[in-house]
């Protein structure tokens, strides 16, 4: 098969700065395939957030491009684009803004013009990817964060989309939450791009991974083998927690 | 400062509702004009954000403490359309939720606490800021004696209103010393508290102040600890200049329709349509009463002369009026909103 | 405030009352007060009369009348002011225990007394068997203008959680020693206002960054829809229909 037609995310030559003047990305190439799971990894001021703002048309404006399933992010697909691509905010409060679970995980379909038994449907579904089902009535605001997040994870899915990205979905999580949450990113069967700091829960998710640092693509690569170079790790302010060794640790993908 | 229900007669209360779905409905245009899309979470959170500080206590002497009231406060930092949005939705959660200020009170509650409150602090902040030199010593200045003067200000139409259609005959006068002499007491605190909020603001995140913009700054969204220019403030950038003759008609009509609608109103409301300003007792008050009616409601001869018994005749008047104002309510929010969803459709394929 | 489902004034429960669509429950508790501020004052039994009509409608909602009243106390500041009218009013004087009363204030004060005690009776009733999420329903079936209903659902949904980055706020304030005492702190709340401000402000933003990720578009997508039969319009509107029988009543007596 024709490896352009598969990509689920195709980023080429993309370079963007600020109005003020600040450049954060200085042409991004990458492409992931469809059903990959990819972690992009990097320090903080990379333009990670910069670039995952792109992916749904959030940002724009600069020179490259960015396709999604063959879509071109643009004006002309943008409701088709936003569908496509599910992010998950940092915190769980910025994304789940409805009054009850139901209603948030029904937002995107129903902003997509889907109602009536379809639309509960897809709630249902959705919810029960993340093992929440039983909390659809109950308000966001009444759940612990790690349900937060995996509801937070459910209003996305609920869309079907091409791509998950998520953003830092590992951070503020206690163990039993973080591990929870792992399983059922690795129990979905969707192409996922995780933004994370979290180098171990990257390595345990995601076989392949992407170094940004200053606003381009440094590494590209198995994750594994990335995390082992030391040499690479420091020259992107990268640093394994303390006892942590990839080459020891299993993988669980 | 909430008015309860009763406290000013129900023709009166009305026509305030009136105004006030009036003045609504141009800040739900003007506030959609200023944030875009954002106007829903961007006025949500604001409106949270006052709520959240009128429970902030400021304690002024022993044992005895204030809190902000916030109009003049969200009018500098969010603008006076989505501050009056903001505070119009804080009252009307109060109102239902905590029945902190009465139900037929709404439209009182939301003439006085939010307009005159956003408004006057607005203007008095907006040309205190153009006269003075661009410092932020002059946001600050501007932002005291712009929170000064709206709460006293709000005190004064209050007074208006229940000099129109109070329910109980209190001199004037009277009212007036009272409600500006406690208000203005109450204004320096409110005063004293909002400069120092705005100028706590300007100190870090100079752009979210509204108020003092025009300084060539550009919104800014921080995302995740990161400040990104926020895209549709473009569009908003070139979208006024065109649309500023529009805006302004918008608000000359809102403005003349409201205050024809209130003065017709309350004209005749004054005019003792309910019949609770004098005590029924002996003093020949149904012949009194039929003279009033007849002399000064233009609806005088509108079919109430047929019924015999005067105060059922200004009671229908009353009736007849709450009806006029409801429908007349009723069309301006139906036009704006057919309007607004005329524009909205074409901008949501456009994002 | 609480939030949510379940506000600080709600009383959960299955009555006739509870279970009556939200709208049919808003416009006859509007259509209520309007009654009662237009009788006359003078007809002192309809007033009374009122108040039966409301203790019905408690004892339908199995709302006990401890509950209710505790609830009536947020009209204290105006009953002070109730206090002062016969001082302070014009008009005829009479000598009541050696005090010079004016008729006319004597009037006026039980005039905003009655119909302030019976709005708020009703005003709590209201949200004592109605659900918040439930209101704005209402609210929004009652044609109230969208935006409005967004920005109070905004409002509910982010009351608790900016409320509680106050408290949060006070916490670290008081645990380094601060206790506001008097004017001289006054500058160290505003800075907390100030800073709350911006808190509150930018998670706006963030809310509107997830919001257009799932396809928002300035309207919110229709999830739920209210309905009421005509046989619910009409037990709702049993109390302001016996109210408007009383007030005609008045006006003719």
């Amino acid at each position: 098969m024709d490896p352009v037609s598969t990509a689920s995310l195709e980023v080429s030559g993309l370079a963007f700065a600020y109005p003020d003047g600040h450049q954060a990305l200085f042409g991004v190439d990458f492409s992931i395939a469809r059903g990959e799971r990819v972690a992009l990894l990097g320090p903080n001021g990379a333009g990670k957030t910069t670039l995952v703002l792109h992916l749904n048309g959030i940002l724009g404006g600069g020179t490259g491009a960015v396709t999604v399933a063959g879509l071109p992010v643009g004006k002309r697909h943008m409701a088709e684009i936003r569908r496509k691509v599910g992010i998950v905010f940092q915190d769980p409060d910025d994304q789940l803004f409805m009054p009850t679970v139901r209603e948030d995980v029904a937002f995107g379909p129903a902003a997509a013009g889907m109602k009536g038994a379809e639309l509960e449907e897809r709630v249902d579904r959705a919810l029960a990817q993340v093992g929440m089902a039983e909390f659809k009535d109950r308000p966001p605001h009444h759940l612990s964060f790690g349900q937060r997040r995996r509801v937070a994870v459910a209003t996305v899915l609920a869309m079907e989309p091409e791509i998950l990205v998520l953003d830092e979905p590992s951070s503020n999580l206690d163990p039993a939450s973080r591990r929870e949450l792992a399983d059922i990113l690795r129990s979905l069967d969707v192409t996922v791009l995780m933004v994370t700091h979290d180098l171990p829960y990257a390595l345990e998710l995601c076989p392949r991974a992407l170094i940004l640092s200053d606003g381009v693509i440094a590494a590209d690569g198995r994750t594994g083998e990335l995390l082992a170079d030391e040499t690479l790790m420091r020259a992107h302010r990268l640093e394994l927690p303390f006892g942590f060794d990839p080459r020891t640790a299993t993988m669980g993908a | 400062m909430h008015v309860p229900d009763g406290f000013i007669n129900a023709p009166t209360s009305a026509a305030a509702g009136v105004v006030a779905a009036g003045a609504i409905a141009v800040s739900l245009r003007g506030a959609r004009r200023e944030l875009d899309e954002r106007t829903a979470p961007l006025a949500g959170l604001v409106a949270a954000f006052i709520f959240a500080v009128q429970m902030l206590n400021f304690p002024v002497a022993a044992g005895t403490s204030g809190h902000l009231l916030g109009g003049a406060l969200a009018a500098i930092l969010v603008g006076p359309f989505t501050g009056v949005l903001c505070v119009s939705v804080v009252l009307l959660m109060q109102g239902i939720l905590f029945a902190d200020g009465g139900l037929t009170a709404l439209g009182v509650n939301i003439t006085v606490m939010a307009c005159v409150t956003t408004v006057v602090a607005y203007t008095v902040f907006r040309g205190l800021v153009k006269v003075l030199p661009h410092t932020r010593r002059s946001v600050t200045v501007a932002s005291f004696t712009a929170a000064l003067l709206s709460v006293p200000g709000a005190a004064l139409a209050f007074t208006l209103i229940y000099w129109i259609g109070g329910t109980t005959d209190i001199a004037i006068g009277k009212v007036a010393t009272a409600m500006v002499g406690v208000h203005v007491l109450i204004g320096i605190g409110e005063a004293v508290i909002t400069a120092l909020t705005v100028g706590a603001v300007i100190a870090v995140r100079p752009d979210l102040v509204h108020g003092a913009r025009g300084l060539g700054q550009r919104l800014q969204l921080r995302v995740n600890g990161e400040l990104v220019d926020a895209p549709p403030a473009e569009k908003a950038r070139t979208a006024p200049a065109a649309a500023r003759t529009s805006r302004r008609t918008l608000w000359l009509t809102g403005l003349v329709t409201s205050l024809v609608l209130a003065g017709f109103v309350s004209f005749y409301a004054s005019a003792d349509p309910d019949g609770l300003e004098k005590v029924a007792a002996d003093k020949g008050i149904d012949a009194k009463v039929e003279d009033h009616a007849a002399a000064d409601s233009p609806l005088a001869d509108y079919g109430v002369k047929d019924v015999q018994n005067a105060r059922l005749s200004g009671g229908l008047a009353g009736v007849i009026g709450v009806g006029v104002t409801v429908v007349a309510g009723s069309t301006v929010f139906w036009a704006v909103r057919r309007r607004r969803t005329d524009a909205v459709s074409p901008a949501s394929t456009s994002v | 405030m609480g939030a949510g489902h379940a506000h600080r004034l709600y009383r959960h429960g299955h009555s006739p009352v509870h279970t009556l669509p939200p709208h049919t429950k808003l416009a006859a508790t509007f259509a209520f007060v309007v009654v009662v501020v237009s009788t006359p004052r003078e007809a002192m039994w309809a007033f009374g009369l009122y108040a039966l009509l409301l203790a019905v409608v408690a004892h339908r909602a199995r709302v006990p009348a401890g509950f209710l009243l505790k609830r009536l106390l947020i009209e204290v500041p105006f009953v002070a002011f109730a206090v002062l009218m016969p001082f302070v009013a014009e008009g005829e004087r009479v000598d009541v225990l050696g005090l010079s009363l004016s008729v006319n204030g004597l009037w006026g004060a039980w005039n905003v007394l009655a119909k302030g005690t019976l709005g708020v009776a009703a005003s709590v009733l209201l949200a004592a068997t109605t659900e918040l999420r439930a209101l704005l329903l209402g609210l929004q079936r009652l044609r109230l203008p969208p935006l409005l209903v967004q920005i109070a659902s905004f409002m509910i949904r982010y009351g608790d959680l900016i409320t509680d980055e106050m408290r949060r706020m006070r916490i670290a304030r008081e645990s380094r020693g601060f206790e506001a005492r008097g004017v001289r702190h006054w500058g160290v709340l505003a800075k907390s206002a100030g800073a709350l401000f911006i808190r509150s402000y930018e998670r706006g933003e963030r809310v509107h960054l997830a919001m257009v990720s799932r396809g928002y578009a300035g309207s919110m997508p229709v999830i739920d829809e209210v309905t009421a039969t005509r046989a619910q319009w009409s037990y709702a509107f049993a109390l302001p229909v016996a109210a408007l029988v009383v007030c005609m009543v008045g006006w003719i007596l």
